[in-house]
């Protein structure tokens, strides 16, 4: 099995060597990870007072966003983009709060069921409608996203609904140890028991490949039209995983979408995902999801005015990018 | 006479108003490596496609081991055991080659299996695809395509621009299957190789078939007037005649001269001085430094230490926009980096003098035209498919690079393997005009992989080994052997090793394959650093 390590490793073993690559391939992820450390440690350096409360709250508020850069991520993946992403939430969120509201507990889980299939027939429509008409990904998606938000506010006009005990109960509070936030973990799990065994099979490598190189792909024998599909209904999955995210943790539906659309392109563009497609994973996006909503978190604990606060985000995200590619720059050239 | 494994009759594809195929046709026996021969814009690629299920014809019949086989993908022929190797690799870049293995249902054993017989071994699977060099990923994907055990395998242009030591090991391979229960269709425009390894020929113009050919010595002359038709059957390009005997002007201050150029580990101390009217070759292995020297010469990068003069003048390019301006421009080999695919021929020759700052405002579109129009006629270019330049063929498509300078007024030209993957006619064409541009005043700095080349186009040759210039030949002793003898860095008057002479032995001669076995070279390393 580890016959092509062996085959040339004169580093060490082939477990070392397997390392090696693994961490060359993660690496914008890990140093993602270490920003994300370093600016903890400086909110505890300005609010010492920082601890296992406020760390469940921003997984907590991330949660939904986290969802919304899973989906982009795997659509930017494949090549395409999805502008629909936010009003996909929204739609799942008030379908969800809608029924939800005033029904007995165990209601909920045919609901939470239902709602995740409506996301992926949500998905699948966008794909569908992609491959069939030959629009561009981004006209229909953007013409889907008005579509889907009308729905939405048809739906539930304004702010309302309900959420089960239960689901708010998955997102709300630790998980064992204090510092654990369980929105976290629940989102860890959801997202690594699809996409994990997903990236091993062959759809999975299906959505690189018509990312990276849709030619090389079809002459491979890839489908290209049936992967695309799939990579949106992926989307929309994950879409309706954030809707319910945006219920479970606020309790209510809400149906004029947030701006998850164009943070979970930020977050995916942040997370070392090439928006050429082919390139990235889900992890640097949830992680930059985080370092997000935590710089945010500083900049109000330093009493930044917000719009300000907005400002300086831009700001960051281009600065992030730019010192990433020079980095990738000066390793090509060498 | 044994059955047909593959038999197509009567394949025709029209694309809008181009017929692309008329009536093509091709008989393949078992055991068979069977030439597809034609001109640039004959319709191979096309028939190839149809048979790989990527295009599907209007019209015409294929057979299978006898029953009807028509692939709607690429992914059912495959299935039905009809692959093929493209001139780009159909491997995905961002995917490590495990990965790109499974993604196929490729068996990873027999793969191995073919990398040793290719002479890559010791590749290491988890390599990504884009981190490894483009010789590399054409040998991968064509073990990849015998390792799922196909019936008919078909090699477009596989060859082109390989190293020639990899070159040697594909053609080995390949030949080694003549007798087996499959098949292999062979396209080259190297006559050589088609010579070396094929049984029979098919030949294609215009789309038709226009005849087969069985393999044998002076078949060559056959394809190649099948080939032109009607147009006068050169047998092979031909010297062109030379304007004058060579520069004179040797007092004068060089066009163009560079001076211990360096860069990294890749260039070293490179210095030569190219004069007005003169084309000097430059001829180097794949991957010696020519890359880099063009890079710098063109302004698309910048050396570490060295300089480069024009006119006597020191120059600094930060941009090719810088290099245009001082009168040097660059013809590279891979059309598509230098064409606006989508637009038109007429606005690709006039991008460089419309694309400059100092005229805003309007485009003087009559005296544009009748710029771009000249040097489209005197080019000779196929103006059919005007409107949009990919649809040319490849030959036309560098013209149409070449036509954008000339129609300037070119002084000094840098052609990086100008021809690679052209028809004999138009390459024939480029020498000529080549030649012509030099006649005019122009200097030309003419990197070629066909080493033949240079005796037919240049004055003289430079030859690159490693990162330095190890030898400066007149174009009369620049005949292949010698060159050939140079690149690999050996020392003229010294017998080479056995194994470099058998496959000079094959590449003059042209009958057999060499026994010996060139040295495997690392992957990551293409350039063979055989040391004399």
């Amino acid at each position: 099995m580890s016959a092509a390590a062996q085959a040339r490793a004169p580093q060490g073993a082939p477990v070392a060597s397997r390392l090696r690559h693994w961490a060359e391939r993660n690496s914008w992820t890990l140093a993602l990870l270490g920003l994300f450390a370093g600016i903890l440690l400086l909110t505890y350096l300005i609010q010492p007072t920082y601890g296992a409360p406020q760390l469940q709250g921003l997984a907590v508020g991330a949660m939904p966003l986290a969802m919304a850069a899973v989906a982009q991520a795997i659509v930017v993946i494949s090549g395409g983009i999805d502008l629909s992403i936010g009003s996909m939430m929204a739609l799942s969120s008030v379908t969800a709060a809608v029924l939800m509201k005033d029904q007995p507990e165990a209601f909920a889980i045919p609901v939470v069921l239902g709602v995740l299939l409506l996301g992926v027939i949500l998905g699948i429509i966008n794909g569908a409608l992609i491959v069939i008409t030959r629009v561009p990904d981004i006209v229909v998606t953007l013409a889907m996203s008005f579509v889907w938000a009308g729905v939405a506010l048809v739906v539930l006009a304004s702010p309302g609904g309900g959420s089960a005990e239960w689901l708010t109960g998955m997102v709300k509070g630790p998980l064992g140890p204090d510092f654990l936030p369980r929105a976290l973990v629940v989102l860890l799990i959801i997202v690594g028991v699809i996409w994990i065994p997903l990236r091993r099979s062959t759809a999975g490598l299906s959505l690189y490949a018509i990312g990276s190189n849709r030619l090389a792909a079809f002459r491979s024998g890839v489908s290209v039209g049936r992967t695309k599909v799939f990579a949106y209904m992926l989307g929309g999955l994950f879409s309706a995983f954030g809707g319910l995210a945006l219920t479970a943790t606020t309790g209510i539906g809400t149906p004029v979408p947030g701006a998850y659309t164009l943070l979970g392109v930020a977050a995916v563009v942040l997370g070392g995902v090439s928006l050429a497609g082919g390139r990235g994973g889900v992890a640097g996006p949830i992680v930059a999801v985080f370092v997000l909503a935590l710089v945010r978190t500083d900049l109000t604990l330093l009493g930044v005015n917000s719009n300000i606060s907005t400002v300086i985000q831009g700001a960051i995200l281009i600065g992030v990018v730019m010192f990433g590619s020079f980095l990738t720059m000066r390793q090509a050239r060498t | 006479m044994p059955e047909m494994l593959l038999e197509a009759t009567g394949v025709a594809k029209r694309y809008g108003a181009v017929a692309a195929l008329r009536d093509a046709s091709l008989s393949v026996r078992a055991g068979e490596v069977h030439a597809l021969m034609g001109a640039n814009g004959a319709g191979k690629s096309t028939l190839v496609k149809i048979l790989t299920g990527a295009v599907h014809p209007d019209s015409g019949s294929i057979l299978v081991q006898g029953t009807s086989f028509m692939a709607k993908s690429p992914a059912e022929a495959r299935r039905g055991g009809i692959v093929s190797v493209y001139q780009e690799p159909a491997v995905i870049p961002d995917l490590d080659i495990r990965s790109n293995l499974r993604l196929t249902d490729t068996p990873v054993e027999p793969f191995r299996h073919w990398l040793q017989e290719l002479g890559i071994g010791d590749l290491d699977l988890s390599e990504l695809a884009r981190d490894l060099p483009l010789a590399t990923l054409r040998v991968i994907d064509l073990a990849r395509a015998l390792a799922i055990e196909p019936h008919v395998l078909m090699l477009d242009e596989m060859t082109a621009a390989l190293p020639a030591d990899l070159t040697e090991r594909v053609l080995h391979v390949i030949g080694n299957q003549r007798g087996s229960d499959r098949c292999i269709i062979f396209i080259s425009h190297r006559l050589i190789e088609i010579a070396a390894v094929c049984d029979r020929a098919t030949v294609l113009r215009e789309g038709a078939t226009v005849g087969v050919v069985d393999i044998n010595e002076g078949s060559e002359e056959r394809i190649v007037a099948l080939m032109l038709g009607e147009r006068a059957a050169k047998s092979e390009a031909q010297m062109v005649a030379r304007a004058g005997s060579g520069p004179s002007v040797e007092a004068t201050t060089p066009r163009l001269a560079a001076r211990e150029l360096a860069v990294g580990g890749r260039l070293h101390d490179v210095s030569f001085e190219l004069r007005a009217g003169e084309v000097l070759g430059v001829a180097a292995l794949e991957g010696q430094g020519q890359d880099e020297l063009f890079d710098i010469l063109a302004g698309a990068r910048r050396p570490d230490s060295g300089e480069v003069l024009v006119n006597g003048a020191p120059v600094s390019f930060r941009h090719p926009a810088d290099a245009i301006k001082a009168g040097v421009v660059y013809v590279p080999a891979d059309r598509a980096e230098a064409l606006l695919m989508q637009r038109s021929i007429r606005e690709n020759v006039a991008l460089p003098y419309i694309a400059g700052f100092r005229n805003w405002g309007p485009i003087r579109m009559s005296a544009e035209r009748t710029k771009v129009n000249a040097a489209i006629a005197q080019l000779q270019i196929d103006t059919r498919a005007a409107s949009e330049v990919r649809q040319l063929s490849g030959g036309n498509q560098q013209k149409v690079t070449i036509a954008r300078w000339v129609a300037g007024g070119v002084e000094t030209m840098l052609c990086f393997d100008p021809t690679r993957g052209i028809d004999i006619g138009t390459k024939q064409q480029i020498y000529e005009l080549v030649r012509e541009l030099a006649a005019a005043g122009a200097a030309v700095l003419f990197y070629t992989s066909e080493l033949k080349e240079i005796q037919l186009a240049c004055d003289r040759a430079i030859v690159i080994f490693n990162g330095r210039i190890v030898a400066e030949i007149p174009v009369e002793e620049a005949d292949e052997p010698t060159l050939l003898r140079a690149a690999y860095d050996l020392p003229k008057d010294v017998l080479m090793p056995e194994e470099l002479a058998a496959e000079e032995v094959a590449s003059d001669h042209a009958t057999a394959l060499p026994a010996a076995v060139v040295a495997p070279t690392d992957p990551a390393d293409p350039g063979p650093q055989v040391s004399a």
